[in-house]
């Protein structure tokens, strides 16, 4: 796993010295053209990935899911039927790889804590007033301490979109350092953190290349795309962005920063389509769990079905996939 | 022989070439759609005939070297024949018939093109060597889409601004080369027909088949006999078609040194001719271009169809403040890059045409490495591996290019990109002009502005802003200077096939 390195402090230590150079900095990345970029992110999507680069990428994808409940109606049971899911999503078949993580709402870290017990399975907890990130920020700060004493390995902050479309960029750094601060635990180690940019409000591949690089000077080992609550969630050319981001950061500091698109992938289809873009946009060392995740609940089901396709022949109905 | 390098610090993609991780698995697309038959005869007046000369030629798959066909080598008789054949359908059909039952016929066509895409995307990668991406995605789809837009003026050519009744020409001899095949004849044929002219065309003689498979359609579309005719054979074929004296119009693409001859051998007739050659184009990158999409671009430019394409973007003029990043991404994104099987799903680069166009690269190319070699420039390619059998070149950079070295000046036709490092938008406008040939030119930066004061600047045909080698029926296309005259596409390709 990543952590923050010495050496992204002083590659880029004058950056956040001051609203005025951060700004310009973050001004002076080199444009995202739309156009361009869409175009690329859809030659891609044409890439035809068959037999056993299929299952490889089939089993990848189960690994890199980040199995997802964030409803209002959560309880612990569906919490707890999730977290068995996780970890053996086909209970016909031993042979399919547990997901990478359990992602749910502070308040049900605990159960999901005790249901995973020592499988290695995380547990993430969204956090700093998800969705909106509108409270006050001792009230957000709270909320993300509250989930690293519950337990959880992972956090998924969400930004104050406000006050980064207005400009207030060091505002946002600053609080990011802070949940990052709360996510440290007393025994000196520390919950990974997630950031979401939640990019269907940032409306500009600009801005999203602006605020991933923001996330990562402020110190976030995951920046992801989207709550998943707001439309556009992921797409293929914001998760292409997002990537040119990460592998940019990694040659000005050494630091490699994962990447999390959630939102509205699907269809296993879709997963692989993604894989191809980490493949040859961030580069093949993108290809881990602990660089690369789904937000996702009912992808998991197709790409088990793909699977099951793969190793038998035939395709079985969705009645023989469990529905957590 | 290929010297190849790490890419500056950090991240070095594997791409598809290295070991380990995700290895794409082969994915073929299916040759069972594509029948190809043994020998070919000409097209002509509505039939397949033999040559009367008897000659015949064959076309071989330039992956493997394997001969797909036997084709006929038509001679000056059945020149004669298939123009005389074209004079008849044009007076006593093709020019009579109202513009709105030609159109008829173009649209039919188009969508025979559209629903038989598959198989000719087929053949074209299996007859060309590029990649079945490409012939898919680019080259079927835009050649159906010329055959609609044309298909869409037959009717209201009265309305296209060359006079209140513009009149077809007649005949057209029409010639063009083998790196569009299909997409070349479609440029070619949709707007001849359209303005109720008949043609004889005569296809690259390493690049027939789907002009042969075109000629099935035109039966199948029940198009008149006559109006259109395929004659397949060499230079000889080509000279005695462009030479026929009852030829009233000439079309050509393809090299300047025979469009030179041929303007030479039309000179003092009263035959129009429109010619679309070679060309030198510079890609140019200032210093705020959006980045990554500016070397999607490059690759783009000069990858796209190995490099042969008369607009490439041949020459990458870059900013000097940001040549050495734009240099080491470019590199990074050139490993990523997938040689091999035209067939294959996947392959970005398939193999080059011929085995005399493969010479010529190779040759070209190492008098490039030594013209570099002086100053502090490189040759490079990333380490890939070529096939064995078939013609292959692998895709080739040289930084430290001057404009005097023959690499920036003359054509080469393959994917091999010089690059030129600049310091002022003046000094880039003067680079770019600073060639015999004017067909494109591309502009990378986020300033609107400039776009518009560099692109009025250029002496090329097209200019394209932030994208390179896009092409659509809609927009006209064509050559300053040695690349050539007049335009094809659009509302002002229609003008070439009208009195």
């Amino acid at each position: 796993m990543t952590t923050t390195s010495p050496s992204r402090a002083s590659a880029l230590a004058d950056v956040t010295g001051s609203e005025a150079s951060l700004r310009r900095f973050l001004h002076g990345l080199p444009g995202v053209d739309q156009v361009g970029a869409e175009e690329r992110a859809a030659t891609l999507a044409t890439r035809s990935i068959k037999t056993t680069s299929k299952q490889f990428a089939l089993d990848l994808a189960i690994a890199m899911v980040d199995l997802t409940t964030l409803e209002g109606q959560d309880t612990p049971g569906k919490v707890r039927a999730l977290c068995a899911k996780a970890v053996r999503p086909d209970p016909a078949d031993p042979t399919a790889p547990s997901v990478a993580a359990v992602c749910v709402y502070p308040d049900m870290v605990p159960t999901a804590k005790h249901a995973l017990g020592d499988s290695g399975i995380h547990v993430a907890s969204v956090a700093t007033s998800f969705p909106s990130g509108r409270a006050a920020m001792q009230v957000r700060l709270a909320d993300a301490r509250d989930a690293v004493a519950a337990g959880a390995d992972e956090i998924d902050m969400v930004i104050d979109r406000g006050e980064f479309l207005a400009g207030r960029y060091l505002e946002v750094y600053d609080e990011i350092v802070a949940v990052r601060e709360a996510c440290a635990r007393d025994d000196g180690s520390s919950a990974h953190l997630k950031v979401i940019l939640e990019t269907g409000e940032l409306a500009t591949y600009d801005n999203v290349r602006r605020a991933s690089w923001l996330a990562m000077l402020a110190g976030a080992d995951f920046i992801k795309t989207s709550t998943g609550k707001v439309q556009p969630a992921a797409t293929l050319p914001v998760t292409m962005v997002m990537l040119e981001a990460v592998r940019d950061f990694r040659e000005a500091t050494g630091t490699r920063i994962g990447v999390k698109p959630a939102g509205g992938i699907r269809s296993a289809k879709d997963a692989i389509r993604y894989l191809v873009v980490v493949n040859e946009v961030a580069g093949p060392d993108w290809l881990d769990p602990g660089l690369f995740r789904f937000g996702a609940s009912s992808l998991l089901n197709d790409l088990l079905m793909q699977r099951t396709k793969m190793k038998t022949g035939r395709y079985s109905g969705p009645d023989y996939f469990t529905l957590d | 022989m290929v010297s190849t390098s790490s890419v500056s610090t950090g991240s070095v993609s594997k791409g598809s070439t290295g070991g380990g991780g995700f290895e794409y698995a082969p994915a073929p697309e299916s040759r069972a759609i594509v029948d190809i038959r043994s020998s070919y005869g000409l097209f002509v007046d509505g039939g397949f005939v033999d040559s009367l000369g008897g000659r015949s030629f064959k076309t071989v798959n330039p992956a493997t070297e394997e001969v797909l066909a036997e084709v006929s080598e038509a001679s000056e008789e059945d020149v004669d024949l298939a123009v005389k054949a074209a004079r008849r359908a044009h007076s006593r059909t093709w020019s009579r018939m109202s513009g709105r039952e030609r159109s008829k016929y173009l649209f039919r066509i188009a969508r025979i093109l559209a629903e038989r895409s598959r198989e000719l995307a087929v053949l074209e990668s299996i007859d060309n060597g590029k990649p079945i991406r490409e012939s898919r995605d680019v080259d079927v789809p835009i050649a159906a889409a010329h055959f609609f837009h044309y298909a869409g003026w037959a009717d209201k050519l009265e309305y296209a601004g060359f006079g209140t009744d513009p009149r077809p020409l007649g005949v057209a001899g029409q010639v063009i080369p083998w790196n569009f095949p299909l997409l070349m004849l479609a440029w070619k044929i949709a707007p001849a027909l359209a303005c109720g002219n008949t043609v004889v065309l005569k296809p690259a003689e390493t690049t027939p088949l789907t002009a042969l498979l075109f000629a099935e359609i035109c039966q199948q579309a029940d198009l008149p006999p006559g109006v259109v005719n395929i004659l397949t054979g060499a230079g000889e074929t080509g000279r005695a078609l462009v030479s026929h004296p009852d030829v009233d119009k000439v079309a050509f693409t393809g090299s300047t040194e025979v469009g030179k001859s041929i303007a030479r051998t039309v000179a003092g007739t009263d035959k129009r001719v429109t010619l679309e050659l070679g060309g030198k184009a510079a890609n140019i990158v200032f210093d705020d271009a959006p980045i990554d999409q500016a070397v999607e671009g490059i690759v783009n430019g000069i990858f796209f169809n190995q490099g042969h394409v008369c607009c490439a973007g041949s020459r990458l003029l870059v900013q000097e403040s940001v040549a050495d990043e734009v240099l080491a991404r470019l590199k990074r994104r050139m490993a990523t890059l997938r040689v091999g099987d035209p067939l294959d799903k996947n392959t970005d680069i398939g193999a080059i045409n011929s085995a005399e166009q493969l010479a010529k690269i190779r040759e070209l190319s190492d008098i490039g490495e030594s013209e570099v070699a002086g100053g502090d420039g490189e040759r490079w390619s990333p380490a890939c591996d070529l096939p064995a059998h078939g013609y292959w070149f692998p895709p080739t950079v040289f930084t430290g290019v001057s404009q005097a070295h023959r690499i920036a000046r003359e054509e080469i036709f393959g994917p091999v990109l010089s690059v030129i490092t600049f310091r002022t938008p003046g000094e880039a406008v003067e680079k770019a002009n600073n060639t015999p040939y004017g067909l494109s030119a591309g502009v990378w930066t986020d300033k609107g502005s400039r776009i518009l004061s560099i692109a009025n600047r250029l002496r090329a045909g097209v200019v394209w802003a932030n994208t390179f080698n896009k092409f659509d029926p809609t927009s006209p296309f064509g050559g300053y200077k040695e690349s050539g005259y007049g335009r094809e596409g659009g509302r002002h390709g229609l003008e070439a096939y009208l009195k």
